[in-house]
């Protein structure tokens, strides 16, 4: 049973495979389909292995993708993962 | 027949301290730059720093690109001016926690001068230099960085000169803290990143890039993944390495580690105890002829 899962946005990847080659249990290959810009985003090939160490999320240049822990009994604890560090009130502020 | 993971309600954790509007970046694929990001988004959460009070500067360059998706106050300044514009900036509102992110073009060609001063003063910044070892923005020319031997647009065949040790110079011109990494070691770097943000003084981060379309293509590397690589191999960890061994040279180990980590009184320090009592009268009046009546521009360096 998977201890984590990842996230990947699709229209961000760039194939640069950087998260494939540094997934520790070689979860990740980029798959045969493109994404709007041509290039070939990773998928999942073996899940199960899949710690949600978050080391692709740290690698992906793009910020792509994204590991995350879930919960054995209940996916519902997956949003934890977006409850992590919090950074201060300042980010409210969106303007460009 | 593959099938793609299609984005989830979830987000991307670093995506609470990026301008996520100007998403994709700039950047080419395989480019280092980005992944050097993570590892301070996730030091700028990890420190506790008040990103209210916290500022980025950059230079030009891909990787004066940084302070721009980067959701702090950002300042993308001259080429070669980031240190002395944040220099300024925390002067005048000390308060502030200062990041410079930039190239190595922009901190040690253009700019080399203001890094050895800031160092020797000891001035408040955090400083991070993403070395890609070429200016990779103007198309490849060699810098002061590139490894001798190396191929660029300039050099086609090979440098001559070689290359400048960067932490060697800041080590000798008085930095605080000093360390380099690369961009494979993500978590090595989020944790130097988060040290170095909580310190105070000079503080010096040299991060390896790679940048695949203009120095990788031209010195065999097939892609940034191939540089990525080569990092993994090739670095050696050495905490504490006397920085005048810690030189780049092609194909040889890369050193990385912390070098340095020392404490001295900063600049702002030491000027507010030299000045004593007449801190905060000069503090009011402010300093120079005090004469800025209107079209009485340049009577003096005021
Ligand atoms: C005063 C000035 N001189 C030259 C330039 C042209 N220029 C823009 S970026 C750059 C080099 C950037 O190299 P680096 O700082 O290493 O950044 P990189 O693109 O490699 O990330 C140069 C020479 C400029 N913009 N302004
Ligand atoms: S979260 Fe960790 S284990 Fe899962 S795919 Fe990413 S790197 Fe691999
Ligand atoms: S690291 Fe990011 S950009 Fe590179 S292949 Fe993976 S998801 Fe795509
Ligand atoms: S030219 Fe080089 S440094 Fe600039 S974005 Fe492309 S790969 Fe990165
Ligand atoms: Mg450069």
């Amino acid at each position: 049973m998977a201890r984590g899962s990842v996230a990947v946005t699709t229209e961000r990847c760039k194939g640069c495979g950087f998260c494939v080659e540094f997934c520790p249990t070689h979860v990740l290959a980029l798959s045969s389909a493109f994404n709007r810009k041509g290039y070939h985003p990773p998928h999942m090939i073996e899940p199960d292995k899949c710690s949600g160490c978050n080391l692709c999320g740290m690698y992906c240049p793009d910020f792509a993708i994204f590991g995350f822990k879930t919960a054995e009994t209940k996916p519902a604890a997956i949003p934890a993962a977006t409850e992590a560090p919090a950074p201060s009130e300042a980010m409210e502020a969106k303007e460009v | 027949m593959s099938t793609l993971i299609e984005p989830t309600a979830l987000t991307n954790p670093v995506e609470r301290v990026l301008r996520n509007d100007r998403i994709p970046t700039i950047w080419c694929p395989g480019c280092g730059i980005g992944t050097t990001v993570n590892s301070f988004a996730y030091a700028l959460m990890a420190s506790g720093a008040d990103l209210k009070k916290t500022a980025i500067v950059s230079g030009i360059g891909c990787s004066g690109r940084v302070s721009g998706y980067v959701q702090l106050d950002s300042f993308h300044t001259t080429h070669g001016r980031a240190i002395p514009f944040a220099t300024g900036l925390k002067l005048a509102n000390p308060e502030l926690t200062v990041v410079v992110y930039s190239g190595d073009g922009d901190l040690t060609s253009i700019g080399g001068n203001h890094l050895i001063h800031a160092a020797r003063r000891n001035m408040d910044l955090l400083v991070v230099c993403v070395n890609n070892m070429i200016y990779a923005m103007t198309g490849g020319q060699a810098a002061a960085t590139t490894p001798g031997a190396a191929t660029s647009t300039t050099t086609p065949y090979g440098s001559f000169e070689p290359e400048l040790n960067i932490p060697q110079l800041v080590d000798a011109a008085g930095a605080c803290y000093v360390a380099r990494w690369t961009a494979f070691h993500v978590k090595q770097l989020e944790k130097s990143m988060t040290e170095a943000l909580k310190k105070k003084g000079f503080r010096f981060i040299e991060v390896l890039s790679p940048c695949p379309t203009l120095y990788g293509r031209r010195n065999g590397y097939a892609d940034g993944l191939a540089q990525m690589k080569e990092y993994k191999e090739l670095a050696k960890v050495k905490n504490g390495a006397p920085t005048y061994e810690v030189a780049i040279t092609t194909g040889k180990p890369i050193i990385v580690g912390k070098f340095v980590d020392r404490d001295r009184p900063d600049y702002l320090t030491l000027m507010r105890s030299q000045l004593g009592a007449h801190y905060h009268e000069i503090a009011e009046a402010g300093v120079g002829c005090g004469d800025d009546s209107e079209g009485k521009e340049g009577c003096c360096s005021c």
